[in-house]
């Protein structure tokens, strides 16, 4: 079955990607990068049955790098929207030329 | 692999795939998260079918249960609505959003189609599960997971100073 799941984790990750493209909310944005730190877990894990534990090891950082991401980022938003009152990422445009 | 292992992997494949679509789609973000609680959930189940049990786990309680809590908090303090944000409609960016997802979906698939990969050389999951990941992470790993403790104090210092009102903000912006 790790073909298959090697399927289903490129399946999601093109659709974080696809998320990443099309929404202008934040928030959804954080969440469909997490999608896509997900999808490359599922490959990592499928690709540990073939090339040993270490691909176990290396989901444990990605999660930790994620949960660290997470908390930075959403405080990062917090202090986006008491400076502009949105979430918007259209009408926050000031390093747009 | 028997029937029942068939069906529940495609069973869980499908519901993670329909959930993630469900959550790029949605306006509201509190329901997005839910639909990602839900693929996380499903990926969960297929952390444990392909015989990563503790990592199972620990989808479950880390993303679902800490990261997502966070997302729908954070979202709740915000008080965001369906309405707050308006979604790009322009039909340009909307297509071309979609072949480039859509061409990196079928590279990706054609990429992995053409690997040879033998099921022969599985390496089978012995009695405990979490022992080979221990001896991998504190001795050949060691240095990277002393390093990952820095970087949650990092984030956590991080966090704080960006999102506290007042004297420490102003004082890093000043």
């Amino acid at each position: 079955m790790i073909r298959e799941a090697l399927y289903v984790s490129a399946i999601l990750f093109s659709i974080g990607v696809l998320g990443v493209l099309t929404r202008r909310n934040a928030l959804i944005l954080f969440m469909c990068v997490e999608l896509m730190l997900n999808a490359v877990n599922l490959s990592f894990i499928a690709l540990s049955r073939l090339h040993g534990v270490s691909g176990q090891v290396f989901v444990l950082f990605v999660m930790t790098v994620a949960a660290a991401e997470a908390a930075v980022g959403l405080a990062i938003v917090i202090s986006v929207f008491r400076h502009y009152r949105t979430v918007d990422l259209g009408r926050i445009r000031l390093l747009r030329g | 692999m028997g029937t029942f292992y068939t069906v529940h992997f495609w069973l869980f494949s499908a519901l993670a795939i329909v959930s993630a679509l469900a959550m790029v789609t949605r306006r509201n973000p509190v329901a997005a998260a839910l639909w990602l609680v839900n693929v996380m959930f499903a990926l969960a189940a297929l952390y444990v079918m392909l015989g990563a049990d503790f990592l199972g786990a620990a989808q479950v309680l880390v993303y679902a249960g800490a990261i997502m809590v966070v997302f729908v908090f954070v979202v709740m303090l915000l008080n965001l609505g369906e309405n707050d944000v308006k979604e790009q409609r322009s039909m340009g960016v909307a297509v071309a959003a979609s072949v480039t997802a859509c061409l990196l979906a079928a590279e990706l698939l054609y990429m992995i189609r053409s690997q040879p990969i033998s099921s022969a050389a599985l390496t089978t999951v012995d009695g405990d599960a979490l022992s080979p990941i221990a001896n991998s992470l504190f001795t050949d790993n060691l240095v990277a997971f002393e390093v990952t403790s820095v970087l949650l104090l990092v984030a956590v210092i991080g966090a704080v100073v960006l999102a506290k009102r007042g004297k420490v903000a102003n004082v890093v912006r000043s």
